[in-house]
């Protein structure tokens, strides 16, 4: 026998055993080449698979198994030591590849388990996102039905339309069976239906306000569901077969103007809501989403801001209405107001005119009448007609005066003025008739009182004159003094007045008078009445007093204007009263007078009727007009010397001639005046030189200005205007331009 | 006495109708006005003064006009006299037929300027017959006895 390389199996193969190893490998060796197979063919399909090298790995791993147990198969019988090197090889291979293996699924195996978790994870994600995408969409979706609701809501400020297209659009956005707004009453005790979605549900139905699920819904601000069997959701026929559907209720604030505040938004302050109930349709087995209810929440509070703003803009139209009623009838009123005074201005200045005329035609004429030869009897018919002309003409000045008062038109006349004169004058006048009523009636001047000062002559003289005329008018007995002297500062801030605030100053003097008379008096009680207009003391006494009642308001208005005080005071009826009065007078300073051409004054200063002996001088060329004015002048008693040319004049003129009047239509008229004022330099001793002209015109009046002339007479000149021009020229020797 | 009554009534209707007519004016009034004791003859020197201060410047202005180159300033100068003069005494008439002849100098309308001195020439004569004959008139009042009223 030769000897063969074989190797003996073992165990015999014909035993049992050995058979079934024999199968065993040969399906374990087919299994181990198929799954390769397979592994590649899926592999192959699938691109994805990450771990090819592996697969590779693995594959070759299972090969080699594969081909162990297929050699081994060859193993159960004889078999030649080549199969057997084979077997081992492969046995060796296949324990290296497998220990590789081994060992690399050490670093794989928790690879693969982590893709696994991170499978998961993934998994879980896209769920999660799946239904936060889910959420936002139903939150765009909410919002965006918001929105339109919002602006559908908005883009009216009618109060009805607003809820009614709350309704509607909520009811289409969530199809809605039913959706119904109960409003509290004005009571505030109940809630009534005001709006349904659906016509035929009944209106103006009542519910008490204080139902639990009623405050269950108001206490809170989310939207609440609600059983469908309680009264504010059973407004609807049950239609439906099986269920109703769901019902959510809400509140919605009703915001009122005064919940406003500046700083703070209204919490919990206010008080009255309206409840806002909707109802899925019945059997339809839907339920309220939270993304519905909160669409539900928010449509409410937009309900609220709309009908808010409604609410503000009806107000403000209201307002606004109100506004222009009050305009339009205060325009009116104003526009009557204005036409009432226009009226009132236009009949003023008419009567002003109208009324002056006549009057002053009256008071002329009988002037003039007067110094013409009359009978005894005549003479007082026509004292009579003058006096009371005056008195006629004096209650029309002082009306028109007054109303010139109120109005605040009345300006003082200031000028230049002999304080002491007035007195005189005043005392002169009122003599006669105090003479008839045998009151004695005594003047006293303090030694201190100016001679002359600054301020309103004629209206003084009015002031003292109505006083003093009034002590008369209401004294039967007794006597009558009058007091005049300057007030200290000291004892002028004694007075205390109300409205009276003595400012003293250096050129300015405070004059103080008071009257005292020992009639009637006056109840005390009566006397802040005294000085308003029109109102006269009623007692027997004195109604038959006569006047008007005009006269101490009109003062009072004087001595304001003239930044004094006037008062009275009585002790009682039966006690005397005294009047006094303060007034603010101006200082005359030194002769610092300007002297300015009078024109036309009229026959209003009688001051001096004579001026005998006047040395005066006439100059005109034209005989007869010399004449005439030397007529005049010696009628009024002066001593005229006439020349007929300028030469003769330059010749004849000299300091003795206190007036040189002159026409000035001679041809040197001018030269001659120019000429005189420069032989006679000192302005005191100077002769004064006034114009006679025929020409009324600005310019012979201005060439006699320019000149230097002292007045300017037009031809002809009548008796009273030439005495009026003398005295003027004479007396204040200082001429103001008269008004 | 009733004579010396109804001459003087018959004066002051005859002044009355000399206003009335317009010869004389207000001014006339004032000239009666200004004669007194010290004056007893005043208004009738100042009229006598007027006639013949007219007279001449009437004179004076027809020779102005008849010349070959008139001198228009020269005729001014008159009219302008005679103007002043028959106002003083209250010649209504001739002075107002005065400022008219003026007008027709400033134009230096020599046939305008003949118009007006006849005008003028015209309504002196007047004035003058009627003032003579109220001075008769008051000279008569006087002789009887009667004294002149003054002027109302």
């Amino acid at each position: 026998m030769e000897t063969c390389n074989c190797v003996e199996p073992q165990w015999p193969a014909e035993e049992l055993l050995m058979k079934y190893q024999y199968i065993s490998d040969f399906f374990i060796a087919l299994a181990y080449f198929s799954i390769p197979l397979e592994l590649i063919y899926f592999v192959k399909k699938s691109a994805v698979f990450p771990y090819r090298w592996v697969l590779v790995q693995f594959g070759a791993f299972i090969v080699l198994c594969g081909a162990t147990h297929l050699i081994n198969l060859w193993t159960f019988t004889i078999h030649t030591r080549t199969v057997a090197i084979v077997m081992t090889i492969a046995k060796v291979l296949t324990a290296v590849v497998s220990c590789i293996t081994a060992l690399m699924l050490v670093h794989i195996i928790p690879d693969l388990l982590s893709v696994k978790t991170r499978e998961l994870f993934l998994k879980n994600k896209a769920a999660e996102l799946d239904r936060e995408m889910g959420l936002i969409r139903t939150q765009e979706e909410t919002g965006r039905h918001v929105r339109m609701l919002t602006h559908e809501i908005r883009s009216t400020l009618d109060r009805h339309t607003i809820l009614k297209t709350t309704l509607v659009e909520l009811g289409r956005t969530l199809a809605l069976e039913e959706c119904a707004l109960w409003m509290p009453t004005r009571t505030g005790l109940e809630l009534q239906l005001s709006y349904t979605l659906r016509p035929q549900n009944p209106v103006g139905y009542t519910v008490p306000i204080q139902l639990p699920v009623i405050n269950q819904v108001f206490s809170s601000n989310r939207a609440v569901k609600i059983s469908p069997n309680c009264p504010v959701a059973r407004i609807r026929p049950f239609a439906g077969k099986y269920m109703p559907g769901e019902v959510v209720a809400v509140r919605v604030p009703l915001l009122h103007l005064s919940n406003f505040q500046i700083n703070d938004w209204p919490e919990l302050s206010t008080k009255r809501y309206a409840l806002m109930v909707l109802m899925l349709p019945s059997d339809s087995a839907r339920q309220w989403h939270a993304y519905e209810l909160e669409l539900v929440e928010v449509v409410a509070d937009q309900v609220a801001v709309a009908l808010s703003h409604a609410a503000i803009l009806e107000e403000s139209m209201r307002a606004r209405d109100l506004l222009m009623e009050r305009n339009v009838a205060l325009d009116l009123a104003r526009r009557e107001a204005e036409t009432a005074i226009r009226a009132r201005n236009d009949f003023l200045a008419v009567m002003n005119h109208e009324m002056r005329t006549p009057m002053h035609a009256i008071i002329a004429l009988s002037s003039l009448l007067q110094e013409t030869g009359l009978t005894p009897e005549q003479r007082l018919m026509v004292e009579t007609i003058l006096k009371s002309s005056n008195l006629l003409a004096t209650l029309i000045n002082d009306v028109l005066d007054l109303s010139r008062l109120e109005d605040g038109s009345l300006q003082l006349d200031l000028g230049t003025f002999n304080l002491r004169a007035v007195f005189r004058e005043v005392l002169n006048l009122i003599k006669p008739i105090a003479s008839v009523k045998k009151l004695p009636v005594t003047l006293n001047l303090a030694p201190d009182l100016p001679e002359y000062a600054i301020g309103d002559e004629k209206r003084l003289m009015q002031t003292i004159l109505n006083v003093v005329g009034n002590a008369v008018k209401f004294s039967k007995e007794g006597n009558i003094s009058i007091t005049a002297f300057v007030a200290r500062p000291e004892s002028l801030r004694d007075l205390r007045f109300p409205d009276f605030f003595p400012v003293p100053s250096d050129d300015h003097f405070y004059l103080r008078v008071q009257v005292k008379d020992e009639g009637l008096g006056i109840n005390p009680q009566d006397i802040p009445k005294l000085f308003t207009k029109f109102a006269q003391n009623q007692s027997l006494a004195t109604r038959n007093s006569g006047g008007s009642g005009l006269g101490l308001a009109i003062c009072k208005r004087f001595v304001n204007l003239m930044e004094g005080h006037i008062w009275i005071e009585s002790e009682g009826l039966g006690k005397g009263c005294t009047a006094i009065f303060v007034v603010k007078l101006a200082i005359l300073e030194c002769s610092n007078e300007s002297k300015h051409p009078f024109m036309q004054k009229g026959p209003a200063n009688h001051g001096q009727t004579t001026f005998s002996g006047l040395k005066v001088l006439v100059m005109d060329d034209n005989g007869v007009s010399r004449m005439v004015t030397k007529g005049l002048l010696v009628h009024l008693g002066c001593d005229v010397t006439t020349v007929s040319s300028s030469d003769e004049c330059l010749r004849v003129v000299s300091l003795d001639h206190k007036v040189v009047f002159m026409d000035v239509c001679m041809p040197d008229g001018f030269e001659v005046a120019i000429r005189i004022h420069e032989r006679f330099t000192k302005r005191h001793e100077r002769p004064l030189i006034v114009a006679l002209t025929g020409n009324a015109n600005k310019v012979t009046k201005e060439n006699c200005m320019k000149v230097g002339m002292d007045g300017v007479i037009l031809k002809p000149v009548s008796v009273d205007k030439m005495r009026g021009v003398l005295s003027d020229l004479l007396e204040h020797r200082v001429l103001f331009e008269a008004m | 006495m009733d004579g010396v009554i109804q001459l003087q009534r018959q004066l002051v209707d005859y002044t009355a109708s000399l206003f009335h007519e317009g010869f004389l004016d207000e001014q006339f009034n004032q000239l009666q006005q200004l004669q007194d004791e010290n004056n007893p003859d005043f208004v009738v020197e100042v009229v006598s003064l007027f006639f013949e201060d007219s007279e001449r410047l009437l004179n004076e202005l027809a020779k102005a006009l008849e010349q070959q180159c008139v001198d228009f300033k020269r005729i001014d100068a008159h009219v302008h006299q005679l103007k002043g003069s028959s106002s003083s005494i209250g010649a209504q008439r001739v002075q107002k037929a005065c400022i008219a002849f003026r007008n027709y100098c400033d134009e230096q309308n020599t046939e305008g300027c003949l118009k007006c001195l006849q005008q003028v020439k015209h309504e002196y004569s007047l004035v003058k017959t009627k003032l003579e004959t109220l001075f008769k008139l008051q000279r008569r009042v006087l002789a009887a006895g009667g004294s002149i009223p003054k002027p109302i």
